[in-house]
């Protein structure tokens, strides 16, 4: 039975990228809604009044709003529909893994779309951060195969959408990802090789293309 | 064995005082170290090694950064008394939900607000909206937790220590705009000592703001 859920949507965003991840993971059927960003819909007004940004999820009527927010919510609500539980369950692990996925939040987004988004002094010295911010979640990573330890888990759904825009980085900042941080690129091919992360991300390219029309635009303005 | 609970604190910062106000309402005994936030510890940086910011709630050894990462480590360890948050998924998210806009907006818009620079005018009339979304949301409750305070009160009370600084430096009154919130306020100070006692007063935020200001002009 479906449970009405619907997710508004937009193919390229990151942090829509999240819930489809976790909910493909759980195995949840979902009706998906493509929003056009330069004209909103007026359903996503009324779901999210307060930020009026995608994702949003719609359960029973219901909005839940921010990506993190929604992944724990969907964790919470469907712990049966798989053998994971996206967040430990022990309250110190739960703990680090909600630091470093709001690390990506508060890191690598901004940084990133500086990389992608600007030029001159303001992109060199955006570039030195990401590096350095890859570094350090390199350095959280270690030995482990995932993010969660054995298991894919909430850091792994936070970060990986990033990986979208390893293209876009990389050709914009002129830097190699691989040669800074050989680890960090292993974990994305591991986590690319799950049916829900490879269904659920764009291709790099169709990205750094979509990122550029971005930055053109706000360019023009 | 008794638990050992360290915070890492710097007492006007709005951030810790949730902290504080979290451990009293769970009646948890903990050492409180303040820190000099330009002369951080050894142990500061070696426990948030990354963000290298307080609050830091230090558990048996085993640190825990980021406030409202704590004040939910707090609530899940020490589940014995005052829940703040509610066991049903769709409620907590809500309540998760009002915490984050609230580190999404206050924080910047107050320090814009004192600093006092251009873009005052613009920060104070931000602040008046975000304040009335925010009575928006309290609506008619006692709480934003409902009956008694929740996640959502505890991460904004302390920011109401800073109103009067606000005001001050802003030169507006923040209770004509708001009074239900300021009300809230004023209900959360006076039936809960955890409150009450992790609060500065407000004119002790005003001092130490005056002396910064002088302290970055001259940097």
């Amino acid at each position: 039975m479906a449970d009405e859920l619907v997710l508004l949507d937009f193919w390229h965003s990151p942090f829509a990228m999240r819930v489809r991840i976790a909910l493909a993971e759980k195995g949840i059927e979902y009706e998906s809604r493509e929003e056009d960003l330069s004209n909103k819909s007026s359903l996503l007004l009324k779901m999210n009044p307060v930020y009026k940004q995608i994702p949003v999820l719609i359960h029973r009527g219901r909005p839940v709003c921010e990506s993190l927010i929604i992944v724990e919510y969907i964790d919470e609500v469907w712990p049966h529909k798989s053998p994971l539980r996206l967040l430990p369950s022990s309250p110190y692990d739960k703990a680090n893994a909600m630091f470093w996925a709001d690390y990506v939040d508060k890191k690598i987004y901004p940084s990133g779309k500086l990389v992608w988004g600007a030029t001159g002094e303001v992109q060199e010295a955006a570039k030195k951060e990401m590096i350095e911010n890859l570094k350090e979640l390199e350095g959280e990573l270690g030995d482990k195969p995932y993010f969660g330890g054995e298991s894919f888990g909430f850091t792994d759904v936070a970060l990986i959408p990033f990986y979208t825009w390893f293209y876009a980085l990389e050709t914009c900042g002129d830097f190699s990802i691989i040669e800074e941080c050989p680890k960090l690129v292993a974990w994305t091919k591991r986590c690319m090789q799950r049916e829900s992360v490879s269904k659920s991300l764009p291709d790099q390219y169709k990205v750094y293309c979509f990122l550029m029309e971005l930055k053109n635009k706000f360019e023009a303005k | 064995m008794e638990d050992e609970v360290v915070l890492l604190d710097f007492w006007p910062s709005s951030f810790a005082m949730r902290v504080k106000i979290a451990l009293g309402e769970k009646g948890i005994k903990y050492e409180c170290k303040q820190e000099d936030l330009f002369n951080k510890s050894p142990l500061l940086l070696q426990m948030n090694p990354i963000h290298q910011k307080i609050p830091v709630l230090i558990h048996n050894g085993n640190p825990i950064s980021e406030s409202l990462i704590i004040l939910q480590y707090i609530d899940k360890v020490w589940n014995h008394k005052s829940p703040l948050l509610p066991s049903d998924p769709y409620r907590r998210s809500q309540s998760v939900f009002w915490a984050d806009y609230i580190d999404k907006k206050m924080y910047g818009i107050v320090r814009r607000i004192w600093m006092g620079k251009e873009d005052q005018e613009e920060a104070k009339e931000e602040l008046m909206q975000c304040l009335k979304t925010l009575e928006g949301e309290l609506g008619d409750k006692l709480y934003f937790g409902g009956e008694s305070i929740g996640l959502v009160d505890v991460a904004l009370v302390p920011f109401t220590t800073w109103f009067y600084t606000c005001e001050r430096c802003g030169d507006f009154s923040i209770e004509a705009g708001c009074p239900k919130l300021v009300a809230w306020a004023k209900r959360c100070k006076e039936n809960y000592q955890s409150v009450s006692d992790a609060l500065p007063h407000p004119h002790q935020i005003y001092d130490y703001v005056l002396q910064l200001k002088k302290k970055l002009e001259l940097a």
